[in-house]
């Protein structure tokens, strides 16, 4: 027989938050559902008054077993679980996906293939950042971006409807090529209609949000990540960059036509949360410039090597990293040499961009909190998968 | 010097705050730049585009016939496992067997949409239809045949 008190004390459940927080301090939950998390996130706060003394994020109430359930799937069925990962870029981890088993089996793609793949790469992004813009701006209490945001993106979307049949998990990378030629109308979309809009109100972006005295006073020297300790934490994308650290993907490990395509990789040095924002705002200029470049170019051809129906991996082990809209994704697969993958680990960026939230939060205010973490960008099932 | 400093931080927000309200009040007065569409009430000229991927179909022509031979390369292909094709053996008319479909089973409330089972068909028997609305009272309507009663195969596919 224990007693109540002993049991409590001895009581693994309990987090170790509450053995280190002080008589004095308040121990809130943020989440799971809290309209500022984007889902499913449960942080566990130690506040003493109004200073954060520590963040733990807790996981696990979005978890899909995405790594154990492709144990189970082809490598062609494969691609489609990565678009539930991080849904906003959608495209882009289907991308890499198509790019592993590609490297394995030593496929050439055809270079139509290849350009529509970055255009849709370069939309996708579009779309995510903006869809961020919006979201980051309603947590800090400005409502009316996101409709201005999701105005644009609803153009981007019905772009995408068109050719890929779907608005959000699209599904249209497959190995050796994509799926289906794109649209008759997609380049006429896009030059005349996508991009004109695009640039047209990019103006209103920074009118309305990045102008703002309220939101400047909010984001400038709030959650500061320095440059070692982005590198250390193992921060990637946007968040990174933000803090001048060299991680485009892109630029370091080019895949598809990205060596022959022109762009800056855009870089903040200040590394505060009005840093993050900045890089994202004008990383949606540098893939206008990308569409531009690539959309009226791309070369006649087929849109699909020929594969064969059933594919085998070779047995060994294979990488493969590309740049999606919040930092690096990372897929690794062991092959046995069967249909099946025999183990498959996806790198996230969303979860070592979370790792440091505790870091950069840790002795400022409670509304700091918020801007922080909207400007990390997470997208909580591609931190769970 | 500081308050001059200040008054122009004051005057500098202010005027930022008024840039952002003249861009609302432009939308405010502009209603032709709104673009939002009300989803009931715009079903007689809402188009959803040629590709959209709402659910499988399988086309059958004025004869009432298919080309499904009876491959199973769709259900093999799904990832979800929600096509399920039940094979039977027709008798030709000379004499000989050969592998044709019974029933298509497909079942919507476990599809995903990933639009698989349209890539490895090689006769091109099922298509992905646009139609989206869906909505059912019995789960178990969503479990579909998509082969017509009575219906064969087109002469001439293999």
């Amino acid at each position: 027989m224990y007693h109540i008190n002993e049991i409590v004390k001895n009581n693994t459940l309990i987090p170790s938050i509450l053995a280190e927080a002080d008589a004095n301090d308040y121990i809130i939950n943020i989440g799971p559902q809290h309209p500022a998390t984007h889902g499913v996130l449960n942080l566990l706060i130690t506040l003493n008054g109004e200073t954060i003394k520590k963040v733990e994020p807790h996981l696990g109430f979005i978890h899909r077993s995405m790594e154990k359930m492709c144990e189970s799937l082809s490598y062609r069925q494969f691609i489609y679980v990565t678009s539930r990962m991080d849904y906003l870029s959608a495209h882009i981890n289907n991308h890499a996906c198509a790019l592993l088993v590609e490297k394995a089996l030593q496929i050439e793609v055809p270079e139509r293939a290849q350009y529509i793949r970055v255009i849709m790469d370069e939309l996708t992004r579009i779309a995510s950042h903006l869809l961020w813009w919006g979201a980051m701006a309603m947590d800090m209490g400005a409502f009316t971006p996101y409709f201005y945001a999701f105005r644009e993106r609803e153009l981007l979307t019905e772009i995408m409807e068109d050719t890929c049949g779907a608005r959000l998990t699209m599904n249209y990378m497959v190995p050796g090529g994509v799926m289906q030629d794109p649209h008759e109308k997609f380049q006429h979309r896009v030059t005349t209609e996508f991009l004109p809009l695009l640039k047209s109100k990019l103006h209103e972006y920074e009118e309305l949000v990045t102008d703002n005295i309220i939101f400047q006073n909010r984001v400038k020297d709030v959650g500061i990540l320095s440059k070692e300790d982005a590198i250390s934490y193992g921060c990637s994308g946007p968040t990174a960059r933000a803090s001048g650290v060299e991680c485009d993907i892109r630029k370091l490990y080019p895949y598809d036509i990205y060596n022959k395509v022109e762009f800056n990789e855009v870089f903040e040095t200040a590394g505060d949360s009005m840093a993050r924002y900045l890089v994202r705002m004008k990383e949606i200029k540098e893939s206008v410039s990308i569409i531009e470049q690539l959309i009226d170019n791309i070369p006649e051809g087929d849109f699909q090597a020929k594969t064969k129906a059933v594919l085998k991996l070779p047995k060994g082990e294979f990488y493969q990293r590309v740049e999606t809209a919040r930092g690096e994704l990372g897929i690794f697969v062991v092959s046995e040499g069967g249909t099946t993958p025999y183990r498959i680990k996806f790198r996230s960026p969303g979860f070592s961009n979370l790792s440091c939230l505790d870091h950069i939060t840790r002795g400022s205010k409670i509304g700091d909190l918020v801007a922080s973490m909207g400007t990390l960008d997470l997208v909580i099932p591609d931190i769970d998968r | 010097m500081f308050i001059v400093e200040y008054l122009k931080e004051v005057t500098n927000a202010v005027k930022s705050l008024a840039t952002g309200m003249k861009l609302t009040g432009y939308y405010f007065t502009h209603h032709k730049e709104i673009i939002t569409q009300e989803y009931p009430d715009n079903r007689a000229t809402l188009k959803m585009a040629d590709r959209f991927k709402g659910e499988v179909v399988m086309p059958h022509d004025a004869n009432n016939e298919h080309a499904c031979t009876g491959c199973t390369s769709c259900e093999l292909a799904c990832p979800n496992g929600s096509i399920k094709v039940i094979t039977k053996f027709d008798i030709n008319a000379d004499g000989k067997k050969k592998k044709a479909v019974d029933q298509h089973i497909y079942r919507l409330d476990m599809c995903t949409m990933c639009g698989l089972c349209i890539e490895a068909c090689p006769t091109d028997a099922i298509k992905m239809a646009n139609t989206f609305e869906h909505s059912v009272p019995d789960r178990n309507m969503l479990v579909k045949r998509l082969n017509n009663n009575g219906s064969k195969i087109r002469e001439g596919v293999e």
